[in-house]
């Protein structure tokens, strides 16, 4: 499902560049759930924002179902993460002036894809139902990364890209998190692709690769 | 569209989280619409009264002839005309009093009478008749009617006791005129087979020329598209015109503020939204919709609320123009359809140039850029720069204005210039002296306080440059009215000469009135006077003539002169020239002006120059005697008499008891000079009221500027009270802060201002009205204004740092929980 070859980038500091990614090659298939792990500054979140298409790549492939990413227009690559992708943040990125309830069925909306069974669903299963009236200043960080994994899992998509989802959660709501993550994984299918520095959490999935030195081995 | 709308809902539902934010953007859009439209408003309604004026019968709109050098000339020279194919109609014109008010009359001839004369009355063939026929009836205006105090139909009694026909309303017609009949006219005005003017419509065939037909008694006068009031006028609309721009501008800088600060409070909204898969254009259009329809409610409301304000000035505005111009403008408000949409129009423009840095911000955004706060010291230096820069520019701009502008748009000019560029070079200015005051702090509070001012200062900018402007303008037109109002009552003192001033009705009663007067003991002199009007190089000039009297050496109000001045004056052939008329002709003491007088060319030396504020008319002073030998049509009805005070009562109901004249005929020289003084207050009562209106704009915009920065202060401000600092020591050094910056804006406003008021008085003034006036400078006004700013901002910062002080320990709490 998600295919990445020779993927590399290349940021400029202080007038150096510094080569985040050499050659990044990947293969993630349909419901498989893959954590990557790696030193700080290693690439792991440009490889996702590359996936996602918020970056684009200087060299190589990314090739999600039938859609070559790298040579997308930004109107495709929105589309893209519109239709087919789901994305957590470690800061969450909920829309502070929507309530918890807008805030789930904001992304499938704008997909015009907004499955309200669906929704219920994802409420019941994330144990937000008494909370959807309230606005995300007024949860806790667990409650609102969960909020955004619901967001992001709305849409049905066929990858779910999740940037150090429990970064800023203590280690019981981590591993809470992730497992309902992991749950809903299951239950739609998708892939799943974590970037974490959690290696008991890394632990947890189907597969675990490391980025080091612009490279996965 | 379903996702569009999703768009708009999420950006909309921002402000539903941020009502004071939002309150603020509606208040600077409704503020900059509604002093713009106010302003236009009073303007347009103006010049419809300006319009309706020149198509009355032969206003400047119509080509016309007349007689050069008397104000009629017989009816048999119409019918001449006509008979040589000329399509002429006759108008008599001429004042009569009703109930004690001075009116236009016009007489007319309605078959004649060309249809393509402006707003001439439409009489059908049944109205023609009426109209005519005895009876007949006097057209009025609404209005007019109204200050007449009669009603439709009835027939009021002239000052010489006949009757008018009776009155019908005739929308279309100015105010203070009455149309009849010629014939009706002729026998109101005792002016029997007169005629003032013909008025010439389409031409059929080619008809005979001129000369050939009347010779020399009649002269062509063609069509102005600009009509003398309207020139006249000019200079004060332009002032108007330029205030409601400033305070227009002052409301954007409230937008810009409010936009931008939504911009920045809504970036990881946008991002999240970019994120989710709404694309960047979609985002954008969105933005763009979501600020244009936040414009179009604001300028509704603004507009509503520029009707009232130009309702409330509209009263002052008129008599400031009637008194100083003679222009009679409908006190009541009738606004086109124009006016409205174009009141809209400038409130969405105005929305899209105050948030189109933040729009192209938005355009311009990569989805991934991040805020760097560690770097705003970098970026505050670029953005200084580059505004410095800009403020060099702007300066070059009225330097060069200065030098090479001629017209009163380029004083306008120089003054808008001067005051963008000082705006602009303010933040830079302001972070020169928070450096400096940072390198003298001593201790890490002192040093904290100068840094973080530093660092507020982007974000405070904005709405200091309004209060920059407002503060300006306020000094510049405080100085410059006061300046006008000491010097203007100096003047009419020695301009006023005599104690009492007398306006007999006609030559016959002036000569009653005089031989009466010389009987009395208690008056000590008789001076009489006489007015005749005269075009000099094709501009219209007063020649006014005064006997040669003591009291005239001792007081007349001379700003240079010649040697032996007055007595070169008593031959005849030596003339004052008014400040005004000698900029506008370029005459200096020396020249010879010629006047073409009814018998031959008058050559007059210049043998002095005279203040005439308030007169928009150039004027020449002559002795009395000659200008009567050169104009021997002079009215010879204005009278002054030298008095002792305690006798003026006595001779006042005298001469009214002899005479029968009433309050305007005869009055003391203390009730003139209250009248002009009262003329003058009214005249300024406008800028005065719009000059309290800038700086409340300002103090709003300072206002929502510290309300919306308040939120993003906590930051900043919660390591402090963490280290142990009380929530009201922090709330005291906030506003000790805001008052601070505050304090030396005002006092950077204080030379600005003063620059300004010497742009009025050296430039504007002059290029405006021909006078200029000397520069004094008020120190008391001076302080009260930088007291009034510091008032003004302590009430602004009052709200956030009553906040800040109330502040639960939850809320600042929270900054270390989100903290990242």
């Amino acid at each position: 499902m998600l295919s990445i070859r020779n993927l590399s980038k290349t940021f400029s500091s202080a007038g150096e560049p510094v080569h985040v990614l050499r050659g990044v090659d990947l293969d993630l298939g349909a419901g498989e759930r893959v954590a990557l792990t790696g030193e700080s500054g290693s690439g792991k979140s440009t490889l996702l924002h590359l996936i996602a298409g918020l970056d684009a790549a200087d060299g190589g492939s990314i090739r999600l179902g039938d859609a070559e990413v790298t040579t997308l227009s930004d109107a495709g690559r929105a589309s893209l993460r519109r239709d087919r992708i789901g994305l957590v943040f470690q800061q969450f990125n909920l829309i502070p002036s929507l309530s918890v309830a807008d805030n789930l069925a904001f992304q499938a909306r704008i997909a015009g894809r907004h499955d309200a069974a669906w929704t219920k669903e994802l409420v019941e299963r994330l144990g937000l139902g008494s909370l959807l009236k309230r606005y995300p200043e007024q949860i806790s960080g667990g409650q609102q990364q969960r909020v955004a994994i619901g967001r992001a899992l709305a849409t049905k998509p066929a990858l779910l890209l999740a940037d150090e989802p429990t970064g800023n959660l203590d280690e019981a709501t981590a591993e809470e998190v992730l497992a309902l993550a992991r749950d809903l994984v299951a239950r739609t299918g998708c892939g799943f692709l974590m970037v974490t520095h959690s290696l008991h959490l890394a632990a947890t999935l189907d597969r675990h690769l490391t980025l080091h030195a612009g490279r996965i081995s | 569209m379903t996702r569009a709308l999703w768009v708009l809902a999420v950006l909309l539902s921002h402000w539903r989280r941020h009502k004071m934010q939002f309150a603020t953007l509606l208040i600077g859009l409704i503020a900059a619409t509604a002093l713009w439209s106010g302003v236009q408003a009073i303007n347009q309604q103006a010049r419809n009264a300006y319009d309706r004026a020149a198509a009355t019968f032969g206003g400047a709109r119509t080509a016309m002839l007349v007689a050069p050098n008397a104000a009629t000339f017989p009816q048999e020279l119409f019918i001449k005309l006509r008979r040589a194919g000329w399509p002429v109609s006759p108008v008599l014109e001429g004042r009569v009093q009703i109930n004690g008010r001075s009116v236009r009359l016009l007489g007319i001839e309605p078959v004649t009478l060309p249809v393509d004369v402006g707003n001439a009355p439409r009489l059908g063939a049944a109205d023609l008749s009426s109209f005519v026929s005895p009876p007949g009836q006097t057209l009025v205006a609404r209005e007019t009617l109204r200050g007449l105090q009669e009603a439709e139909g009835a027939a009021p009694a002239i000052s010489s006791g006949a009757r008018l026909p009776p009155l019908r309303i005739q929308p279309q017609l100015a105010p203070d005129v009455l149309v009849v009949d010629i014939g009706v006219a002729q026998r109101l005005l005792s002016k029997p087979d007169q005629v003032s003017r013909l008025l010439i419509g389409k031409p059929r065939g080619k008809p005979a020329p001129l000369a050939s037909v009347v010779g020399e008694q009649l002269e062509l006068i063609e069509p102005n598209a600009e009509t003398e009031l309207e020139r006249l006028t000019d200079s004060f609309h332009l002032n108007l015109t330029a205030f409601g721009l400033l305070s227009f501008f002052v409301g954007l800088f409230i937008v810009n503020s409010a936009v931008g600060l939504a911009f920045e409070q809504r970036l990881p909204m946008l991002r999240t939204l970019r994120a989710c898969g709404a694309s960047a254009r979609l985002v954008n259009t969105v933005l763009v919709i979501e600020l244009v329809a936040l414009a179009l409610v604001a300028g509704l409301i603004g507009l509503a609320c520029g009707y009232f304000i130009a309702a409330a000035l509209l009263p002052d505005v008129a008599a400031s123009l009637r008194g100083l111009y003679g222009a009679q403008i409908p006190g009541q408000l009738s606004l086109r359809p124009e006016w409205w949409l174009a009141g809209i129009g400038i409130s969405v423009a105005g929305a899209l140039v105050a948030a189109a840095t933040s729009l192209i911000k938005a355009i311009r955004m990569p989805v991934l850029a991040t805020a760097q706060p560690g770097a705003w010291q970098q970026r505050q230096r670029r953005w200084l720069i580059l505004q410095s820069c800009a403020a060099c520019g702007a300066f070059a701009v009225a330097l060069l204005l200065f030098y090479y502008g001629q017209s009163l748009i380029a004083g306008f000019g120089v003054l808008a210039a001067l005051m963008f560029g000082a705006a602009l070079i303010l933040p830079a200015l302001l972070d020169i002296i928070l450096l400096v005051g940072q390198r003298l702090a001593r201790g890490p509070l002192a040093l904290w306080f100068w840094a973080d001012s530093r660092q507020q200062l982007s974000g405070l900018s904005l709405a200091l440059m309004a209060l920059l402007l407002a503060l300006a303008v306020n000094v510049g037109v405080s100085s410059m009215v006061e300046t006008f109002s000491r010097t203007f009552i100096g003047w009419l003192n020695g301009r006023l000469a005599a104690d009492v001033y007398i306006s007999a009705s006609d030559n016959a009663q002036g000569v009653a009135i005089r031989n009466w007067l010389k009987d009395r003991s208690d008056v000590q002199a008789i001076l009489s006077g006489g007015r005749a009007e005269a075009q000099v190089q094709g501009q219209p000039v007063e020649l006014l003539g005064l006997p040669d009297h003591a009291l005239y050496r001792e007081r007349w109000p001379l700003l240079d002169t010649a040697p032996r001045a007055w007595t070169r004056l008593v031959p005849g052939n030596a003339a004052f020239i008014s400040e005004q008329l000698s900029r506008r002709l370029n005459v200096q003491i020396g020249d010879v002006v010629e006047v073409p007088a009814p018998g031959g060319s008058w050559e007059l030396d210049i043998v002095g120059i005279y203040a005439d504020y308030g007169n928009p008319r150039g004027q020449l002073t002559v002795n009395v005697a000659a200008l009567i030998r050169q104009f021997p049509q002079t009215p010879q009805t204005r009278i002054g008499l030298i008095v002792a005070r305690e006798n003026i009562p006595g001779l006042i109901a005298a001469l009214q008891k002899q005479f029968g004249l009433d309050d305007r005929s005869v009055a003391d020289q203390a009730t003139v000079k209250a009248e002009s003084i009262r003329i003058f207050n009214r005249t300024f009562a406008v800028t005065s009221a719009l000059n309290a209106f800038t700086l409340g704009v300002a103090g709003i915009a300072l206002l929502t500027s510290l309300l919306t920065l308040a939120n993003s202060r906590l930051p900043q401000l919660a390591p402090l009270w963490a280290i142990g600092l009380t929530r009201p020591r922090l709330a005291s050094i906030e506003l000790t802060k805001t008052l601070s910056v505050a304090l030396f804006t005002a006092l950077l406003a204080v030379p600005l201002g003063l620059l300004v008021a010497w742009c009025l008085i050296a430039i504007v003034n002059v290029k405006a009205f021909g006078w200029r006036l000397p520069f004094h400078v008020f120190p008391l006004q001076l302080v009260e204004l930088v007291v009034v700013a510091l008032l003004a901002s302590l009430v602004a910062a009052l709200l956030p740092i009553l906040r800040l002080a109330r502040m639960q320990p939850a809320a600042l709490v929270k900054v270390f929980a989100n903290e990242r």
